[in-house]
């Protein structure tokens, strides 16, 4: 069995065409273009995105296909990444679930992108930046780190306690749980939500190192 | 009882003064044919004409009349093709295309001159001539009912009967069973390039030529005639303009006014000048309604006779282009437009051809069999998809043309619809364009880890753990 890490790689992830985005609407139009003028197909950049309402022209196997394979893409991301607890992915950079050696494929571009994207329509991801560089990947979504927060609020009995942020995440009594390491932008977050709530209240200090909350669980 | 003996042409096969006609149809003589000859026809609904014959007219729903009595068969409503060696009778029927018969122009020992009378503005037009067949006179009479042009053919008759083409022809060539047309510069024959006597063959080529050299002749000399005299000039220009403003106003008004479709009568001569038209070369401003001409039609019916070989060739599906390059290749001269290819494909499902036009959804165009299946072509990717190399590394498009035994273009087109049916899964890489069986189906979506006992994806993890 192939694996990344320690994280166990399924046997499609050997697949040729899983890292080949299934053709959409426009990809049959270029097809038919390239046809007209004689080019290449190789030369052709076949992955782009469809707009869903375009979905219908294209034939209900190859929906079906693609609809499946970026099913698979999704929880593969997800479950890469709460198993090696990886927060944000970039885009730019060499990411090793995009691409196998072994059968010398990797996704392109656009596929990386269509995939995250998808991943963000669901409420399971969200871009960072306006340019669509930097993810921030939700495998647990905040409603979620809310619930871990409070639970781990109730075990460590802090219910009327006061904390850092820093110490939520790095601390001792965090040690063993989701919530040690976990990034501040997603922490922020749901301490907000649970602000809202009325379950805390947020409190800056002299410094960000100073940043504390005040529960009332 | 029979009375006759075997048309004479056909009776001693030893005979080298008498030309050899190239026996293509299935059906035997026709059995309610006693006198005439029979003619070979192509499963198209084309006549087989002889060495250095030449198509010259069409008329359609044409009767040939005796006053020979009872015995005479009945030829009713048939396409009449005035050739330079024959009348050509073909049924309009296409399952009775072995009743085709041919009068040879050389047995024709008389025409009787046509008399313009009272009676003949009502009656449909009509030509009689006397044949002598197997030592017997006949007189026949040629009734054209349809809305042929009979101005043109009746000269084009005379002129032919008197060029006596059969006989500088007779004297020549190693008739191999080669056929030529005026509409098709088809030349398959073996004979190489030199005759006999040393000199240079060019079959099909030549009459074309002659034609053209006749034409010049006669527009040479009306030329001459007109410009003797000034006035004859002037008034044959009058004439001809106003010719040419009415012929504009009509087809033009037809193609306007949708009420005139109703009217027989407007859309008879106005097929006739589209015909008129077509045959010295101007482009008809209908489009529309060219689909009725007769032009169309024998030009559908020979393109699917030609279509055969090069099909079987190719392995049963051909692009429409190479097609179109073939044909025109074989033609020689007289050459069809792209408009005019397709125009004859759209045709073939009126008569019932044995090869279609087909479209794919990349907007390729192929002509292939009727009989083709593509459930067929299917099952025969997926066996060589599922073979333990394809498995591991795909198939490409020539791959599966040589397996297929087709063109890679074509193959192409096939493995693109199978990935559209859900069959295939396509690779795409710095390696090229691959195909794989589609394996997504089978994925479990709870469990990515999940690999059933049986199916298409066990066997390729089997395939690739190897």
């Amino acid at each position: 069995m192939q694996k990344l890490g320690d994280f166990k790689l399924p046997q499609f992830f050997n697949y040729p065409p899983y890292f080949t985005y299934s053709p959409a609407l426009s990809a049959v139009v270029a097809h038919a273009l390239a046809h007209y003028f004689n080019v290449l197909h190789s030369e052709m950049n076949w992955v782009e995105d469809i707009p869903p309402q375009l979905n219908l022209l294209v034939s209900r196997p190859v929906r079906d296909t693609r609809e499946k394979q970026v099913q698979l893409w999704k929880d593969f991301i997800l479950d890469y990444c709460k198993t090696q607890h990886i927060f944000v992915i970039e885009l730019e950079e060499e990411f090793p679930l995009f691409s196998n050696p072994v059968i010398e494929r990797s996704l392109s571009h656009e596929a990386r992108k269509a995939f995250l994207s998808a991943l963000v329509t669901e409420g399971r991801a969200e871009w960072l930046d306006k340019g669509h560089r930097k993810c921030l990947i939700l495998w647990h979504r905040i409603q979620d780190w809310a619930d871990i927060i409070l639970r781990f609020v109730k075990d460590n009995g802090l219910e009327d306690g006061v904390m850092t942020i820093e110490e939520i995440r790095s601390g001792i009594e965090s040690r063993g749980t989701e919530l040690h390491g976990i990034d501040r932008t997603i922490l922020m977050r749901a301490l907000k939500l649970l602000e809202h709530k009325g379950k805390l209240a947020i409190f800056k200090g002299t410094s960000t190192d100073d940043e504390g909350v005040k529960f009332s669980v | 009882m029979t009375y006759y003996d075997p048309p004479f042409h056909l009776r001693n096969k030893r005979s080298s003064r008498k030309k050899r006609v190239v026996q293509r149809t299935e059906g035997s003589m026709a059995s309610s044919n006693n006198f005439f000859p029979s003619a070979s026809v192509t499963s198209s609904g084309r006549p087989v004409f002889l060495p250095n014959e030449i198509e010259c007219q069409l008329l359609s729903a044409v009767d040939l009349e005796s006053d020979d009595g009872p015995s005479f068969p009945s030829l009713k409503s048939g396409l009449l093709i005035l050739t330079t060696h024959r009348l050509i009778w073909i049924p309009s029927n296409s399952s009775a295309h072995s009743n085709a018969i041919a009068i040879p122009l050389s047995l024709i020992t008389h025409i009787f001159s046509s008399k313009k009378s009272i009676k003949s503005i009502f009656h449909s037009p009509r030509i009689r001539f006397q044949v002598s067949l197997n030592s017997k006179s006949l007189v026949v009479t040629v009734v054209a009912r349809g809305k042929g042009d009979w101005d043109g053919f009746l000269p084009k008759f005379w002129e032919n009967w008197r060029g006596r083409a059969w006989e500088t022809s007779a004297g020549g060539s190693t008739a191999d069973g080669s056929v030529t047309t005026s509409i098709s510069g088809t030349s398959s024959n073996s004979g190489g390039f030199y005759l006999n006597d040393g000199s240079v063959r060019m079959v099909g080529l030549a009459g074309i030529l002659r034609k053209e050299q006749e034409m010049w002749e006669s527009t040479d000399k009306s030329l001459q005639e007109a410009f003797q005299d000034l006035n004859a000039l002037m008034s044959k220009a009058k004439e001809m303009v106003m010719l040419a403003e009415k012929m504009r106003q009509k087809l033009l008004s037809g193609s306007n006014s949708e009420t005139n479709a109703g009217n027989n009568e407007e859309m008879g001569s106005k097929e006739e000048m589209q015909d008129w038209l077509l045959s010295v070369g101007i482009i008809s401003p209908v489009t529309k309604e060219s689909a009725g001409a007769l032009y169309h039609q024998q030009l559908s019916r020979q393109l699917a006779d030609f279509v055969r070989t090069p099909l079987e060739r190719a392995g049963g599906m051909i692009n429409l282009i190479d097609i179109y390059c073939l044909f025109n290749r074989a033609r020689g001269t007289e050459l069809i437009s792209p408009e005019d290819l397709l125009q004859a494909c759209t045709l073939w499902e009126k008569f019932d051809a044995p090869v279609m036009l087909r479209k794919f959804d990349s907007g390729v165009m192929v002509i292939q069999n009727k009989s083709h299946s593509d459930e067929e072509v299917f099952t025969r990717i997926k066996t060589l998809v599922t073979k333990p190399d394809a498995l591991q590394a795909g198939i490409t498009a020539s791959d599966a043309a040589m397996t297929l035994g087709i063109a890679p273009a074509m193959a192409k087109e096939h493995l693109l619809t199978a990935e559209s049916r859900g069959i295939l899964c396509r690779d795409i890489s710095p390696d090229g364009f691959r195909f794989y069986i589609n394996l997504f189906p089978e994925i479990d979506s709870d469990d990515m880890h999940m690999v059933k006992d049986h199916g298409i994806y066990s066997l390729w993890v089997r395939v690739v753990s190897a």
